[in-house]
Order: C-alpha cells, then sequence, then structure tokens
C-alpha cells in the first residue's frame, strides 16, 4: 500500500520532467547511432569474390546485401585486380574467407556477415559447421576491437544513464528533505527502497527495450543470438545500476558529487568491458575486472551478439549480476540507517 | 496495532498522562555539543513552547524525540514505548523546519501521498485533506504545483501535511515564520482548538516571544542546555518579569 503511493508518486515526477526523460530514452540512441557511423564506415556495400561455394551460401550472403562477383582464379591477386573487398572459396569442405582489409570496419562487416550466413545455413542443413579460415591481404585480423564494440556499449549506455538517473532521484529526496520527511512517517526503510527499485525499475526496462531494439532494427547491430536474452541481460545489468545509484547517492550531498562518482565508478567500467583485451591485462588487474559488474553484463552481451549463446551458456554472467544487485539492494536498506535507525 | 498509553501509574496512583517523555538526553555533532543533559515531561493535552535563540539546539531535539536522528546518550519515549517506534510514528505529525515538499507535485498531490502512507480510507482521506488544507487556507491553491508556492504557503502546506493522517501528537518546528500575522493568528487559534476539543498534545519550537506566551509550558533553550521551563505566568512570577524576554535573558545570565 505505502509503497504503491511511493511508485505512484516517482512516476509521477519522472513524467514531469521532461528533460530527464529524453536523457534517459533519446540520448543513448543518439550516441549509439554516432558511434555506429563513427565506425561502421560503408561496411554494407561490400563486394565479394565467389569461387565454387555452396550456392544456398551464396543466397544467403546476397540476401545479406552483400555485392557477389563469381571468379575462377582463387588467390589474393584475384582479389586486388578484380577490387574486390574480399574472396570466398571451398577447398573440399573447408571454407577460405581472404579479406583485402584495406578498410578494417568493411573486413570486419564481411567476416560477420559470412559467420551468419554460415550459421542460418547450418541451422537449415544440419551437420557439423564447417571451418572458415580467414586470410588477411592487408594488417591481420585484430579488428575485433569493433566486432565487440556494439554489445559493449548497449550494456554501457543503459547502466551508465539508470545509474545517473535513479541516483539523482534518491540524492533530490535527501537534499530536499523529503526523505527525512518521510522517515517520520510509519514507512519502512525496506518499502522506501522497493518503491525506488520498482518505480526508477519501470522506467529502466522502458529504456532497455528502446535501445535495444533501436540497435538492433534501426542500426542492425551484429546480433547472432536472441534479442530476449539481450534484454534479459541487460535488464539485469539496469537494476545493478539502479541499486548501485541509489546506494551511492548516500554518500554524495548533492548532484554535482553525484556526477563525480562518474569518473570513479563507470568510466573504469569500461577498460574492463572486453573493449581491451582483458587477458593482457596483469593479474591484479584482471581481478579488479571482476568485481565490475559491466564486466559480466559485457561478456553475456558479446557471447549473446556475437557469438550467438545460449541462456545456458551465460547463466554464470546473469548470476553475477543478480548477486550484485542484491548486494546493493541490502546495502541500501542498510544505508537508510543514517536516517532512522528502525 | 493501537499504541496507546497515556496515564502513567505508579503503584496504582495515576500520576500525570505524559505523552513524551526526554529523559537525559545528549547529541554531540563531531566535537560540538549540540544538546547537554535534557529531561522533559510533556503531558496530553499540553502544548509546549520550545524556545531559543537559532542554534541553540531545539530542531535537533525535536529529531531526537521523533526520532529522525538518534541521541548519544538518554532515551526518549512517547506514550511509554522508546523511540524510534514505527507505530508510534502513527500518532505523530511532524513539520520539519525546512519546507520537505516534492516541488514537481501538486499541493493536493504532496497532501494525498503523505496520506497515503497512512492506513485511511479513500473518503476519509478526501475529508481529511479537505480539512487540512482548509485549515491552512489553502484550499484554492491545491491544484498549483508547490514550486509556483509562494514561501508562506510552504510552510502552510508543511503544516497541512502534518495535520493530515489527524495525529495524537503534532511536533511543529518553526511552523509559523514567514507567515503574516493575520494567518499566524489563525493557525494559533486552530491549535488551541486542536488542543482544547481534541485533546492534541503540541510541541511547538519557536524563536517568537508573543507566540511563547501563548504555550502552556515552555522551556528555554540555550547553547543545548535546558535552562528553565514552566507556565509563562509562573516564570514571569518567579523573576518578578513583565515579559517573558526577560525571564529569558535573566535566566540566561544565571546559566553563564
Ligand atoms: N547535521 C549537523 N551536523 C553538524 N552540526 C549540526 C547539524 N545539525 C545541527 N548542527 C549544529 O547544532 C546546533 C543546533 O542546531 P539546531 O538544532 O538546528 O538549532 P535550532 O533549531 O535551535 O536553530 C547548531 O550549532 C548547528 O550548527
Ligand atoms: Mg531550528
Amino acid at each position: 500500500m505505502r509503497v504503491q503511493a511511493l511508485i505512484k508518486r516517482i512516476i509521477k515526477q519522472m513524467l514531469r520532467d521532461k528533460r530527464t526523460l529524453a536523457l534517459l530514452f533519446f540520448a543513448p540512441l543518439i550516441v549509439l547511432t554516432l558511434m555506429y557511423f563513427f565506425f561502421n564506415g560503408n561496411g554494407n556495400e561490400a563486394e565479394i569474390g565467389i569461387a565454387d561455394v555452396d550456392k544456398r551460401l551464396v543466397a544467403l550472403l546476397e540476401e545479406r546485401d552483400i555485392h557477389i562477383e563469381y571468379v575462377e582464379a582463387a588467390d589474393s591477386q584475384t582479389v586486388i585486380e578484380a577490387e574486390l573487398d574480399g574472396l570466398l572459396t571451398d577447398e573440399n569442405g573447408a571454407l577460405k574467407l581472404i579479406l583485402l582489409n584495406d578498410d578494417p570496419s568493411v573486413a570486419r562487416s564481411i567476416l560477420v556477415q559470412v559467420n551468419q550466413a554460415l550459421l542460418m545455413q547450418n541451422a537449415a542443413v544440419g551437420g557439423d559447421a564447417p571451418t572458415l579460415e580467414t586470410d588477411y591481404i592487408y594488417g591481420s585480423g585484430d579488428t575485433e576491437f569493433f566486432d565487440v564494440l556494439s554489445p559493449v556499449l548497449i550494456g554501457f549506455f543503459v547502466f551508465f544513464f539508470v545509474f545517473l538517473i535513479s541516483g539523482i532521484g534518491l540524492l533530490k529526496e535527501r537534499t530536499s528533505g523529503t526523505l527525512e520527511r518521510l522517515m517520520a512517517t510509519p514507512i519502512r526503510r525496506w518499502e522506501l527502497v522497493a518503491a525506488y527499485l520498482a518505480g526508477f525499475g519501470l522506467f529502466a526496462v522502458i529504456q532497455t527495450v528502446i535501445v535495444v531494439s533501436f540497435s538492433v532494427v534501426v542500426l542492425d547491430v551484429v546480433l547472432v543470438g536472441s534479442i530476449w536474452h539481450v534484454i534479459l541481460t541487460n535488464l539485469l545489468l539496469a537494476l545493478v545500476a539502479l541499486s548501485l545509484g541509489t546506494l551511492l547517492s548516500s554518500f554524495a550531498s548533492s548532484e554535482f558529487q553525484m556526477v563525480q562518482f562518474i569518473p570513479i565508478i563507470v568510466i573504469p567500467q569500461i577498460f574492463f568491458a572486453g573493449i581491451f583485451p582483458v587477458e593482457g591485462m596483469a593479474e591484479w588487474l584482471q581481478g579488479i575486472g571482476r568485481i565490475m559488474p559491466i564486466y559480466y553484463a559485457a561478456d553475456a552481451l558479446k557471447g549473446v551478439m556475437y557469438k550467438g549463446l545460449g541462456l545456458a551458456d551465460i547463466s554464470r554472467d546473469l548470476l553475477a549480476l543478480c548477486i550484485f544487485a542484491l548486494v546493493f539492494i541490502v546495502l541500501n536498506v542498510f544505508a537508510l540507517k543514517k536516517h532512522r535507525k528502525l | 496495532m493501537e499504541v496507546h498509553k497515556p496515564f502513567i501509574f505508579r503503584n496504582g496512583v495515576l500520576l500525570v498522562s505524559i505523552e513524551i517523555d526526554v529523559k537525559g538526553v545528549s547529541k554531540s555533532y563531531g566535537k560540538t555539543k549540540v544538546l547537554r543533559d535534557i529531561h522533559l515531561q510533556i503531558q496530553r493535552g499540553q502544548i509546549y513552547g520550545l524556545i531559543g535563540p537559532s542554534g541553540s539546539g531545539k530542531t535537533t531535539l525535536v529529531k531526537l524525540i521523533v526520532g529522525i536522528d538518534s541521541a548519544d546518550e538518554g532515551d526518549v519515549e512517547v506514550f511509554g514505548i522508546k523511540m524510534p517506534n514505527l507505530d508510534l510514528l502513527q500518532d505523530i505529525g511532524y513539520m520539519a523546519q525546512s519546507d520537505a515538499l516534492y516541488l514537481e507535485l501538486t499541493g493536493y498531490e504532496n497532501l494525498a501521498f503523505f496520506a497515503s502512507l497512512y492506513p485511511m480510507k479513500k473518503t476519509e482521506m478526501k475529508k481529511r485533506i479537505a480539512y487540512a488544507a482548509e485549515l491552512v487556507k489553502l484550499t484554492g491553491e491545491l491544484k498549483k504545483k508547490v514550486s509556483a508556492y509562494s514561501g508562506g504557503m510552504k510552510r502552510r502546506l508543511s503544516l497541512a501535511i502534518a495535520l493530515v493522517h489527524d495525529p495524537k501528537i503534532l511536533i511543529l518546528d518553526e511552523p509559523t515564520v514567514g507567515i503574516d500575522p493575520e494567518l499566524r493568528l489563525s493557525i494559533w487559534n486552530e491549535l488551541m482548538h486542536l488542543k482544547n476539543e481534541h485533546q492534541k498534545t503540541i510541541l511547538i519550537t519557536t524563536h517568537v516571544m508573543d507566540e511563547a506566551e501563548k504555550c502552556d509550558i515552555v522551556a528555554m533553550v540555550r547553547n543545548g542546555a535546558l535552562i528553565k521551563n514552566g507556565s509563562p505566568d509562573d516564570l514571569k512570577a518567579a523573576y518578578g518579569a513583565n515579559q517573558l524576554e526577560e525571564v529569558f535573558l535573566q535566566a540566561g545570565r544565571e546559566q553563564s
């Protein structure tokens, strides 16, 4: 009953704050779109040569907006002479992809498209997936940076905006004195925390669905696995962000101090999100990564979106996120003891 | 749970109906001692005034009584039960010194929100909101957002919120600051009415002497210590003074 009244009030306040709503719902879309154009270049106009490849696979590739040129000889020279971006050949069942790689974003796009086409064909035909060997004419296959970027970015933006807005929401309640005033009513501390989770959680759910759908439908980011698993992962991450934001707001005494948490708490998490290879880091640094919620979310998102992993494969990451959320929620209830012992 | 224990018996004899009992409360913020061993008892149906200059510790004491801050030493009991206690908060209407209102919401929404934190039926709630708003002469302004309210209007809304659930005890921290004299008078009349007709117990802080005159008991606070308390008339008689102000000054000199 009291929780309900609180939730109603939080929603009403949010709906009247158009700027914050815009920040929550549109800012991530704008940044994602910018990132998309920044990194994706003209990836969709790739042209590849095909020699002796299964017709069904070729058809799948054509569906994916890849220009197909049938060629006879199959070596690097053909690619350069015919001004192609890549060349796909079948050598006794072993697929080989030669990529020009003069523009890594194009090469990456082709690789992803071919991989997805292969997965789809395999799903239709069954049996063992054919191996795909990749050769680069220029540079090497170190283009993973771009591949993993979009899942990580989606997770990061969900985390960042939910963290900021829920944190500032509870902070406003503190600085305006209304939190103390609430403590002079028979409300229980857990009721307050539950209402904040539910009230802001509602907006976090809407934001997550908007961001994920926009990324997948409009920006056409790589999504091999299920969109539901992407949404689920992001929802859990949003819950972590929500509970962490409200928790940290009890250590801030102004909006500005809340913003000061961004470089301390939020930015470092990007470094452990897998944009930079974690394996290459010092042991102790990797240890720090383990206590960062985004590390787990990014791992799950990359798994689902890029590698096509299922729920069972990411369950450990999801469990980690649940534990984070639970710990932060309990700490929230304790943090309110500052205002009333009971 | 109905918590009502207005009578204190000792050896089977009714003493007085003490509703608020502050027992030797001390409080420090860091190294500064804000409250020093405060003892006071407030009876049912009394208007009890805490008077003292700003910074003397009135707000801190009031918060300790409500239970939203905790004492370093000593206890506060309300209806004979140690605070903080969630059930007891049901019976307390608190008005903070600084207005704690939701600016994005209208006056009505603020009242309705706080009212819905107490067990109350819908129809009853509507009646209580209408009554509380009328009391502070805000009925016509309830549809406005609080961000458009003046300082005095916010003060009045805070007072209405303290009254909205019909509590047995009212704890009001400088309720009349920024309110014009005419409305101040009508609010005081209403407080008298609540006390006389409904046996409400009212603890009020003020730094205005003429308001202190209207209280049944005045407690003078200085530097975190309660230097004198009693009815205004008794205090004036004891010091041979015409004004409470004189009493306050003399008592202050005695203390230091
Ligand atoms: N949260 C706090 N932290 C530190 N000092 C405080 C705090 N609250 C009040 N004080 C100090 O305690 C003293 C009493 O304050 P207060 O109870 O607000 O007095 P009054 O209500 O009589 O004006 C003041 O000196 C004030 O500076
Ligand atoms: Mg004060």
